[in-house]
Parts: C-alpha cells; sequence; structure tokens
C-alpha cells in the first residue's frame, strides 16, 4: 500500500502545527500538501508524500547508501576471497 | 524525480542482482507486505533478475484487496443515497461487493467522486451543507493520520454532515496471523516502508523473535526492493531473525511521533475481518468514542451482516501466500480485471491484477 | 489561442440579447436561425455553407476519400493548451490523417446544454475557426440541437471529416510487415496528465500543456518524401497501450518496445508518479505512431523532427513475427513483460 513519493517544501503557510502546509515541488509538479506530521521541516526539505500529507522528513545523509551498500559488500567479498 | 528516479538505476540493480545471486546458497521464501512493493517488483520484473531458488510470495499487503464484502456493501449503500457525496480513493471505485460497485452506482446516479486525500472530502462537506458526505478511509496505518486529521479538522469546524466509514488495518497483526498459520511457507518478510514511517520498526521486534524470521522494512524503489532482499536473504543465510531498516532515508527507529499521537486520540483498535483471510483480533481501527460522531456506519444505522464470498475466488490463499494468481483454475478465464471474482483482480496492486497486467495470461502456457 | 482572442476582440459575441442558450434555439424556429446565422455563420464562413440546404454539395478532388467522425465530451471546456472546440477540430483532422489523407472538410454538430452561456459557446465557436483555418479546412455543415438544463454537461462537439488520399499507400494494421520500425512522434501523456491537473479534487500545479494539435502535414510531408508508411494511429484515450494492443491484434504480428526509449517528459512522469498512473496508459491529443520499413525509418525521424518544437520523435521499438500478437514491453531493467490493452479508464490509486 502506500503510494508516497518525495517531493521539496517550496514555502511554508500556517501557524497552528496541525494545521501547517506547504507548496511541495514533485519534479515540476506543484501540490499543497498538510505539514502537520512534520513540524520539524522547513522550506528546501524533502519530504515523503501520501494522499497530501507528508509523512516523514527524507533523510539526505541515509540517500545514498543503497549506493554505498553495493561498495561494502564488494569490499567485505575482496577481504575474504583475496585475488590470486 | 529527485530521490526516486535513482532508485531505478538498471546498472546497480543488476549489481544487486549478482550480489544476491553470490550470497544465495539455499531456497528461500520471502513475503514482501506491501501491494505497492508487488507493482513494483512485477513492474521493473525484479524476481526475473533473481536466483531461481528465492521466491517471492506477494503477501496481504493491500487494504483495498482485504476490505471485507460486508464494507464494501456498506459503501455502497451510503453511495446510492440520495442528497449524499459519497468520497473514495479511485482504487475502491471497481472493487466488486455483493452485486455491484462503486462505479455502477455511480452510473446508477450515485453522486461518488474520486478525492486525492481526506482533507478534499472535508473541504466538500464544508462546500455541500445539503448534503451528506462520505469519505471512505481505506488503508493500512499509512493512512490512518490523514483520516485522523479530516476527522480532527471536521470536529474543529464543527461540520455536521460530514462522516467516515472507516476500514483501515494493521500490518503486524496479520503478519502474526500468517506465521501463525500452518501451512506458511514465508521465511523472512520485507516490511511495508511507509508503514513503518509512521509507527516505527519497534512492534516488529516480538514477530521476528517469536517466529525467528527476519524482517527488512523495505522502501518502494527497484533499488530499494533488491537492497531489501539482499538483506533478508544475509540474514537467512547466517541464521539471525533481526528488524533491520532498508529504507532509512524515510524511516526513523520510533516512526513518526505527531502521526502516532493523533492516531491513539482520534481511533481505537478493534478486531477487523480481512477478506480472503478471516478475522483477526486487534488488526483494525475504529474511530475512538470521542469521535464517534463522525461514523458513518453508526450515522446511517447500517446493519452489520456476513457475506459469503463467491466459492470460486481463492484469493484468500493468494493473500496468504499459499498459491501464485495463475496457479487458481480461474485465473484469467473466468476472473478477469473486467470481471473479477475477488479484489485481488480488481485493485491495481492487488496480486492477481498486478501478474495479470505484468505477467499475462501467457504466463499460463509458459510463455 | 492567440488567434482566437485577436478574433473575439474584433468580434465581440454576435448575440448579445441573449446571455445563455435557451432550448428554444435548438428548436428549428427564429431563435435557432438566428443563432447559426449570427454565430456559426459568422464564425465558419458561408462560402460553400448554404444553411437552409439539408447538406453541402462538395467538389472533391479525384483520389480515394477518407471518412471518419468523432464526438468530444471533454471536461472540463477549456484546459492549458485547448479546448473541446480546437480538440473537436484537430481530433478529426487528425484521424483523417491517419490513413495519409488530405484533410478538406468537416462538418460541427453541437448539443447544447440549456443555460450554457452564450459567451463560453462564442469562445469555443472561435477556437474551432481559428483550428479549421490553422488545418487549412473548411467547416462546410453542422447541426444544433438543445437538451434540457442538467442533461447535457455545458456542450457535446461532434465532427465528422472528409479528406482525400493523392497517393497509393494502404496505410492500415494489415499493411504492417514483420521487421517495421515503429516511431512515435512525440512526448506521451501530455493531454491527459494536463486534464487531470485541472479536474476536482485531483488538480495540481504544473506548467503542463494539452498536446492537442494537427498532425496531417508532418504525415503529407512524408508521404510527399516517398516513405513507405505502413501504419499509423494517432494516441488518444488509452494511451501507447491502447494503440498498440489494437494494431497488433489487427496485424496479427506481435510488436516490441524498449522502456527507455520511450519519451515521456520530467513533469508528466512526475505527474503520473503522484497519481499512480502509467504513462503509456495516457491519453495524448497531438501525438501518433507510424510503422514503417526500417530502411526509412531514420529518414522518416528527419523529416518529423525538421519541423518539431518539444521533445523530439524517435523510434521506439520494432515487429516481430512471433506469436501470440502481443505487445512486449522490455524494461530499463533488462526483462520483458506483457503491455495489456487498459481494461477501463486508468483511476488514480493510493496503493
Amino acid at each position: 500500500m502506500c503510494l508516497a513519493i518525495p517531493g521539496k517544501i517550496t514555502s511554508v503557510a500556517g501557524e497552528d502545527p496541525l494545521s501547517r502546509t506547504g507548496r511541495v515541488d514533485f519534479g515540476g509538479i506543484i501540490k499543497e500538501v498538510s505539514l502537520a506530521f512534520v513540524p520539524e521541516a522547513k522550506i528546501g526539505d524533502y519530504v515523503i508524500v501520501h494522499v497530501g500529507f507528508a509523512l516523514s522528513r527524507l533523510d539526505e545523509s541515509e540517500a545514498n547508501k543503497v549506493f554505498e551498500y553495493l561498495k561494502e559488500m564488494d569490499e567485505l567479498a575482496d577481504l575474504k576471497e583475496p585475488s590470486p | 524525480m529527485k530521490f526516486l528516479d535513482e532508485y531505478r538505476d538498471a546498472e546497480t540493480a543488476r549489481q544487486y542482482a549478482r550480489e544476491i545471486a553470490r550470497v544465495t546458497t539455499q531456497p528461500w521464501s520471502i513475503m514482501e507486505v506491501c501491494g505497492g512493493q508487488t507493482h513494483t517488483i512485477l513492474k521493473f520484473s525484479l524476481d526475473q533478475l533473481l536466483p531461481e531458488c528465492l521466491t517471492l510470495i506477494h503477501g496481504p499487503g493491500c487494504p483495498v484487496c482485504v476490505t471485507p464484502l460486508e464494507l464494501i456493501d456498506q459503501a455502497l449503500e451510503i453511495a446510492a443515497r440520495p442528497n449524499t457525496i459519497f468520497c473514495s480513493f479511485g482504487d475502491m471505485l471497481r472493487v466488486p461487493g455483493s452485486t455491484a460497485d462503486l462505479l455502477s452506482v455511480k452510473a446508477g446516479g450515485g453522486d461518488v467522486r474520486i478525492v486525492y486525500s481526506p482533507l478534499d472530502a472535508v473541504r466538500i462537506a464544508g462546500q455541500n451543507p445539503a448534503s451528506q458526505v462520505v469519505f471512505f478511509a481505506v488503508g493500512f496505518e499509512t493512512t490512518a493520520p490523514a483520516t485522523a486529521l479530516a476527522a480532527y479538522q471536521a470536529a474543529r469546524q464543527g461540520l455536521r454532515n460530514f462522516s467516515i466509514l472507516v476500514s483501515h488495518v494493521l500490518v503486524p497483526p496479520a503478519m502474526e496471523a500468517l506465521l501463525s498459520s500452518p501451512n506458511c511457507r514465508v521465511r523472512g518478510f520485507l516490511a511495508a516502508g511507509h508503514v513503518c514511517a509512521v509507527m516505527g520498526c519497534a512492534e516488529y521486534e516480538p514477530i521476528a523473535a517469536k517466529h525467528h524470521v527476519p524482517i527488512v522494512v523495505t522502501g518502494f524503489e527497484p533499488l530499494d526492493i533488491l537492497q531489501g532482499v539482499l538483506m533478508c536473504v544475509l540474514q537467512l543465510e547466517q541464521g539471525r531473525a533481526e528488524v533491520e531498516n532498508q529504507y532509512a532515508r524515510a524511516v526513523r527507529q520510533t516512526g513518526n511521533q505527531p502521526a502516532r499521537e493523533l492516531i491513539r486520540q482520534v481511533f481505537t483498535v478493534v478486531p477487523r475481518k480481512w477478506r480472503g483471510v478471516g478475522e483477526i483480533p486487534r488488526s483494525g481501527l475504529a474511530l475512538s468514542e470521542a469521535y464517534a460522531t463522525f461514523d458513518a456506519a453508526r450515522r446511517f444505522g447500517l446493519t452489520h451482516r456476513t457475506v459469503p464470498e463467491p466459492a470460486e475466488c481463492l484469493s484468500g490463499l493468494v493473500l496468504q501466500g499459499q498459491i501464485k494468481p495463475p496457479e487458481c483454475p480461474a485465473f484469467g478465464k473466468r476472473c478477469t480485471p473486467e470481471h473479477p471474482l475477488g479484489a485481488t483482480m480488481v485493485s491495481s496492486e492487488g496480486a492477481c491484477a498486478a501478474y495479470y497486467r505484468y505477467r499475462g495470461v501467457a504466463a499460463l502456457a509458459g510463455a | 489561442m492567440g488567434d482566437t482572442l485577436d478574433f473575439t476582440a474584433a468580434c465581440p459575441i454576435p448575440i448579445q440579447q441573449y446571455p445563455r442558450i435557451q432550448l428554444a434555439h435548438g428548436g428549428g424556429g427564429k431563435l435557432m436561425h438566428h443563432l447559426v446565422e449570427e454565430m456559426f455563420l459568422k464564425a465558419f464562413g458561408d462560402e460553400t455553407l448554404h444553411p437552409r440546404h439539408d447538406s453541402a454539395v462538395l467538389n472533391l478532388p479525384p483520389g480515394r476519400v477518407a471518412f471518419t467522425t468523432d464526438s468530444y465530451v471533454v471536461r472540463p471546456l477549456f484546459f492549458p493548451g485547448g479546448d473541446i472546440g480546437s480538440m473537436s477540430v484537430f481530433g478529426t483532422v487528425n484521424d483523417l490523417a491517419m490513413s495519409g489523407a488530405r484533410p478538406l472538410h468537416l462538418s460541427a454538430a453541437f448539443i447544447l446544454e440549456e443555460g450554457l452561456p452564450m459567451e463560453m459557446l462564442w469562445r469555443i465557436v472561435c477556437s474551432m475557426r481559428s483550428a479549421a483555418q490553422r488545418c487549412g479546412v473548411q467547416i462546410v455543415t453542422g447541426d444544433t440541437k438543445v437538451v434540457d438544463k442538467g442533461k447535457g454537461d455545458g456542450l457535446f462537439i461532434n465532427t465528422a471529416g472528409i479528406g482525400v488520399i493523392e497517393h497509393p499507400l494502404v496505410i492500415a494494421p494489415a499493411s504492417v510487415r514483420a521487421g517495421d520500425a515503429l516511431l512515435v512522434s512525440g512526448d506521451l501523456g501530455r493531454h491527459g496528465m494536463t486534464i487531470m491537473s485541472v479536474r476536482e479534487g485531483l488538480g495540481f500545479e504544473a506548467t503542463l500543456e494539452s498536446d492537442s494539435a494537427p498532425v496531417a502535414a508532418p504525415i503529407l510531408e512524408l508521404v510527399a518524401a516517398g516513405v513507405e508508411i505502413h501504419c499509423l494511429r494517432d494516441l488518444t484515450r488509452g494511451g501507447l497501450a491502447s494503440a498498440l494492443n489494437e494494431i497488433a491484434q489487427a496485424a496479427g504480428l506481435r510488436i516490441l518496445i524498449h522502456e527507455k526509449l520511450i519519451p515521456v517528459r520530467d513533469d508528466v512522469h512526475a505527474a503520473c508518479e503522484m497519481l499512480g498512473l502509467d504513462p503509456l496508459l495516457v491519453a495524448c491529443e497531438g501525438r501518433f505512431v507510424a510503422f514503417v520499413p526500417a530502411r526509412d525509418a531514420a529518414r522518416a525521424l528527419a523529416i518529423l523532427n525538421r519541423r518539431q518544437t518539444g521533445t523530439a520523435a524517435v523510434c521506439i521499438g520494432e515487429v516481430a513475427c512471433e506469436s501470440p500478437p502481443v505487445v512486449v514491453l522490455q524494461s530499463v531493467m533488462g526483462p520483458s513483460r506483457i503491455l495489456h490493452m487498459p481494461s477501463g479508464e486508468q483511476l488514480p490509486r493510493i496503493c
């Protein structure tokens, strides 16, 4: 379940945390979404949005781990099986 | 799209596939819990990149598929009423009830509207004070915070014409029920990443420990799925049974606190019947007493009754991962997306529809 | 839309005493006559239009005649990049172009809902006039009916078209051959996602515009250059998936396409991702696929791209001779899967 896509917050509105909204840019498409559940998110942050709600602030430091993981596996493999 | 397209890189996918093949020494069956993950696997043919001995079993992670017939019939009953605007996500429109679906109710004159967000339904209620506006709240824990905020906003605005037909279900009880089934073939799980973005990872620890199964919280893009599979296989090969987080860019260990808090305020945990599986204790959400006035079933005096499934439909066995869709005698013949026997064929992410759409009837012919 | 704006600035709504369409405007009497004379004839010109005759009498050039009809029910009536009027002209012109015909004449039949603002009808009619001028076609006959308020959704338009075929090619699925190259004239999904962007409840902000446009001119250039076109199909409802499945079935041949070659603009891609839609199933309006012998592919693309603004025409696949006659999509990951005929309208999803 749970189609949710990443987008960048370009503006924020609303004082009360539960009615806070933001305009989020999904690579050329802009939609106003609720930021009720990401009170720490600010302009410039990427958030994951599901049914018009940001559920999570994207941790950019973790974003590359998918690629680094493979390199680590490679290095581990090299350690275990030294080349002839 | 940034933070999306990078995770569809074909070369990295092939590297993952090679790595998975290298570390897999025996057959394993892994279940991806979420229908969205099934969708990705079949759309990008990821299962064809995996070694033969690895089987991906498609789990019950389709809230549309598991919504019981009774609840769909209640939805149809409400939608057909005069002066009523029935708001639903697009997913539910073609799901068959006992005799009809929401699209045919619409064709018959019912005011059925597709919404993107539950807050759209609240807005429609505000704009149409003379009509009763009902929102069909389907989805797992991922969607529950959105419904909760809709209820909260409706209460704040004092809306008297807004109500919610609640069908939210919870993942961990379903996994528990599956693992307790004597025919369960699943040895490891890819848990639903967006569910965990809300709820965190902690509630999966007791499941992993009790049943000795690795559970990897996984995202939805091809590289996420492949990394999740690799992490799961490594645990299986090493005899570990831990909860790991592949989707750390979106999932925190404790989940989303404001969302969980609002879910606690607005909902209460109840037993829920899962279509094709049966009743699972403490596996659903209902509106709490404080928000009971917004419960559509109560407001419209809907009766609860049990509706039997079409006998031929094997979606229950498919949902439990016991058979693959092409093994059902009706698949592609008496049961197709145009004439579905059960929700797994209608929902775009149901296992049967996903198989039909991305594999085709040719799968039967072994083509 | 520039032409349309200039035209309306010069010619304000000709029927100002009736701000809205009434039932009598379809009744055959004075009001209808007035509507036809003051609005439709003023817009479409009356050199060959004889309102008191039931049919237009035409002299057609020699050659086979192509004849088509289509009805237009798009909502909303006005959208970024077009409106129901321009669509009704371009759409029918494009259908004629799919047999390689030179479009000549259109009919325009209107079913108007009682209460439709006259100003809105005039804008649509002016848009049709501009579109017809752009395509070099004449609207030569028509009809007007009015239905009760609540029974018509604003207005519906039907256009039928006549064109002449001035070449010996048989452009049809039956002419498709194994080994043919499959070309697409531009990027996919713009029209459908533009409509979605202004749709109540699902809307979003975007710089998307419909790709509604006439395609007769580039096709006639291909014909004039001697490209051996085997088949053409415009991509409308059901998108690329629908068109290719129809052709594969009709031709009895398998079609292979390569996902990484299929052009989709970033904003269309993002909109599809947000709503859970597949761009291969989304409607276009000014796009077509062409099946040509492999040896003609490069030349055909060069001709199409000479006049192209925006995404280029590209080759996305080829025709094979295996059975069954399905459409096979090679995914960006490598393995292939079947691309099915869409079953019904694609709906946005949350799962």
